[in-house]
């Protein structure tokens, strides 16, 4: 299987593409509704022909409203769904198989990378102690490692994100949700991974323990050289974080950019509408036009470009043709025909 | 009708629509008696949105709570008044409370889905709400809901009033919950997170209808939420919660650009924004502290960097600080503690 490097404008050697990445569910009744109904099949397009590049030691940040594939982009990464359609290379391995694979092949893969889940109360079992859950990734990937050295570096690993050693005798429900989430974040740490899928890391959490999160989380990539995909709704968190952000409105990219520029000069409609919608400290009394709608159900996406029923510069070409996504000179890529012919 | 107050309305010579003095919450448990709430005083006048922020814990959904007496049992209000209007509210028994609800106070809650009825229309629980409060027969309420339904902005309501409330979309049905809270024009909504479930762009939709018709109505708002972006665009005034007690409270221009209470100023600061670029954000140290541990002196001194020994002893009340007022012993008049640096206060904000 032939992988052509890619070459990237901005330098830098691509650890993770995807290509084409699609996942359909079905969505529809039992079979014996659907006869007696004569309703037809039903298929949610969560994910459907999207395509990017992380590069190795940079974040990439995923944003959009519910419902837009975001959550779904990230399962597909780590295995955790199949894809129906498209590729997924890992530094330069094919990996489109994993959720397949298994014993030693899976393995291989597996340990390179990580992901922290979003509620950290659903994502540590609880009958486990602190330890025993930090300790589970080297107990699968290591084997070789012995009990006394497992406890040894399961003790660095809670000093690395700002915990005692001493807690890794106590119990999940021991613990505030930041502190859970430090323990998610040293898990994932165990193994040394190159890469970590973050999805919504911090939305549970509050806005200081927040603060800590972040911090930390940025600390851990400048000192191992990490890889984030890193994904949220919150803006202002995913401009703080970021290098370059995709916009994804219902299973499509709108709008990949370097965070400075998007929050510059956001090109798609959808990104300027997403930006011009976050409540912000500075925009107090600020009169903003609200934008109408609400994101369509993904069971039935309007034709064309998804946006277009909300979109204030749609015509026709618009609600028919659906948009791909366009390098620009100014390093975005932008999925809109209005873009394209320079009617915005 | 927009009466906005006066920057400072501690001395508001109307009768504010809401008057909280000294309220005080209890929670009775085998270990001893915790306190929810503690010394919390406040006023919301006709038509001004009050923003009431803190940390999950802080107790900021108990104050709303116990305003219109929800509280959990065995929690219960153990001192202080709640006035709505002249009448006092704190002391009425749950049947001379029933009334209030709805008719004087509506609510709008985090979850639209929850807040309404799955089994009857959105249409029938209007009308029973209608005609629960105002004397209008089936007819003249259903007329009534046809407007409200225009009024939030759902589009053609005569064929809405007949769905089901998982027939609307999430923003819909905050929509119609909004139009339930403020079917008997009361006095007084309070909104507890009412947008946190919803996506940015119908969060923004749903603070600006509710502004706009609290505005028209000269309904007083107390809004409940963790999200200081939210309460900068929709508030009049801000209170800050911490630990179960008020520890800032003042116009929302003065606690977001000059925060005076040290906890105040690091949650600003923690704050990431779209517009600032910072390498890494301001980080308050610790947690909240659990209610049944609460620090002695000022709840936040551990956390605190200009804690001094008078902080961790004697806990301070609101002192007035800049065109706000901040309970925190750095803005006593007679004896203020000298804050140690100011590497927060230069940080932007």
């Amino acid at each position: 299987m032939a992988t052509e490097p890619l070459e990237s404008a901005a330098g830098g050697e691509v650890l993770l593409e995807a290509r084409d990445l699609a996942r359909h569910f079905d969505v529809s009744k039992p079979w014996l509704n659907r006869v007696l109904e004569r309703s037809d099949k039903l298929t949610l397009k969560a994910v459907d022909g999207v395509s990017f590049a992380i590069r190795r030691g940079e974040t990439l940040a995923l944003v959009g409203e519910s419902g837009c594939g975001k959550s779904t982009v990230a399962r597909l990464i780590v295995g955790l769904y199949g894809l129906t359609r498209g590729r997924l290379l890992f530094d330069g391995e094919d990996i489109s198989d994993l959720v397949n694979r298994s014993g030693k092949q899976a393995a291989a893969v597996r340990k390179r990378f990580q992901m922290i889940f979003q509620d950290p109360y659903a994502s540590l079992n609880p009958l486990w102690r602190v330890g025993t859950i930090i300790g589970e990734p080297l107990r699968v990937f290591r084997p070789e490692m012995s009990a006394t050295q497992r406890r040894t570096r399961v003790g660095e690993l809670l000093e690395q994100v700002g915990m005692s050693p001493m807690d890794a005798n106590r119990y999940p429900h021991e613990f505030s949700g930041g502190q859970r989430q430090r323990i998610s974040i040293a898990r994932a740490l165990a193994n040394e991974p190159e890469f970590m899928v973050c999805d919504e890391p911090t939305s549970a959490l509050d806005v200081s323990v927040q603060a800590q999160i972040l911090n930390l989380m940025r600390d851990l990539q400048r000192e191992y050289g990490l890889t984030y995909l890193f994904i949220s709704h919150d803006m202002a968190v995913v401009k703080h974080m970021a290098d370059r952000i995709a916009v994804m409105y219902l299973g499509h990219i709108a709008e990949i950019a370097p965070a400075e520029q998007l929050f510059a000069t956001p090109r798609h409609p959808y990104s300027r509408m997403l930006l011009e919608a976050v409540p912000t400290l500075t925009g107090m009394g600020k009169q903003r036009s609200v934008i109408e709608g609400e994101v369509p159900n993904p069971v039935h996406p309007p034709s064309g470009c998804a946006f277009h029923p909300r979109c204030p510069h749609a015509n026709a070409r618009c609600s028919q043709e659906t948009p791909a996504l366009i390098a620009h000179s100014d390093g975005s890529e932008v999925a809109c025909h209005a873009v394209e012919e320079g009617r915005i | 009708m927009s009466s906005t107050p006066s920057s400072d309305s501690r001395d508001t010579p109307a009768v504010p629509a809401l008057s909280v003095r000294e309220l005080r919450v209890e929670f009775p448990t085998r270990h001893g008696t915790l306190v929810a709430l503690d010394d919390v005083s406040f006023d919301i006048a006709p038509g001004e949105i009050l923003g009431v922020v803190g940390e999950s814990g802080a107790g900021k959904s108990m104050t709303g709570n116990a305003v219109i007496q929800l509280l959990e049992p065995p929690g219960h209000i153990a001192g202080g008044e709640v006035h709505l209007g002249t009448q006092r509210i704190d002391d009425l028994d749950e049947d001379a409370f029933v009334p209030l609800r709805g008719r004087h106070i509506g609510m709008i809650f985090q979850d639209p889905l929850t807040s309404l009825n799955p089994l009857f229309s959105v249409g029938e629980q209007l009308i029973e709400t209608i005609r629960a409060h105002l004397p209008m027969n089936h007819k003249q309420a259903r007329g009534r809901a046809l407007e409200l339904l225009r009024e939030v902005g759902i589009p053609a309501p005569e064929n809405r009033l007949d769905a089901y409330p998982h027939q609307f979309s999430g923003g819909m049905r905050q929509r119609v919950v909004i139009a339930l809270a403020l079917a008997a024009e009361p006095e007084l909504v309070i909104a507890d997170e009412p947008t946190t479930a919803l996506d940015v762009s119908v969060q923004a939709q749903i603070l600006a209808l509710l502004k706009r018709l609290c505005a028209e109505r000269g309904t007083a708002v107390m809004l409940v939420t963790h999200d200081m972006g939210v309460i900068a665009e929709t508030a009049d005034r801000v209170a800050v919660m911490y630990a179960g007690r008020l520890i800032e409270i003042g116009p929302v221009e003065a606690v977001i650009r000059e925060p005076q209470h040290p906890y105040t100023r690091g949650l600003m600061a923690s704050i990431p924004g779209i517009e600032t670029s910072r390498e890494r954000l301001y980080q308050i140290e610790g947690a909240m502290p659990r209610l049944a541990a609460i620090p002695s002196g000022c709840a936040f001194n551990p956390r605190c960097p200009h804690a001094t020994e008078r902080c961790r002893r004697e806990r301070p009340d609101l002192l007035p600080a800049g065109t706000s007022r901040a309970a925190c012993w750095l803005h006593d008049p007679e004896d203020p503690v000298i804050p140690v640096s100011e590497e927060v206060a230069a940080d932007g904000h």
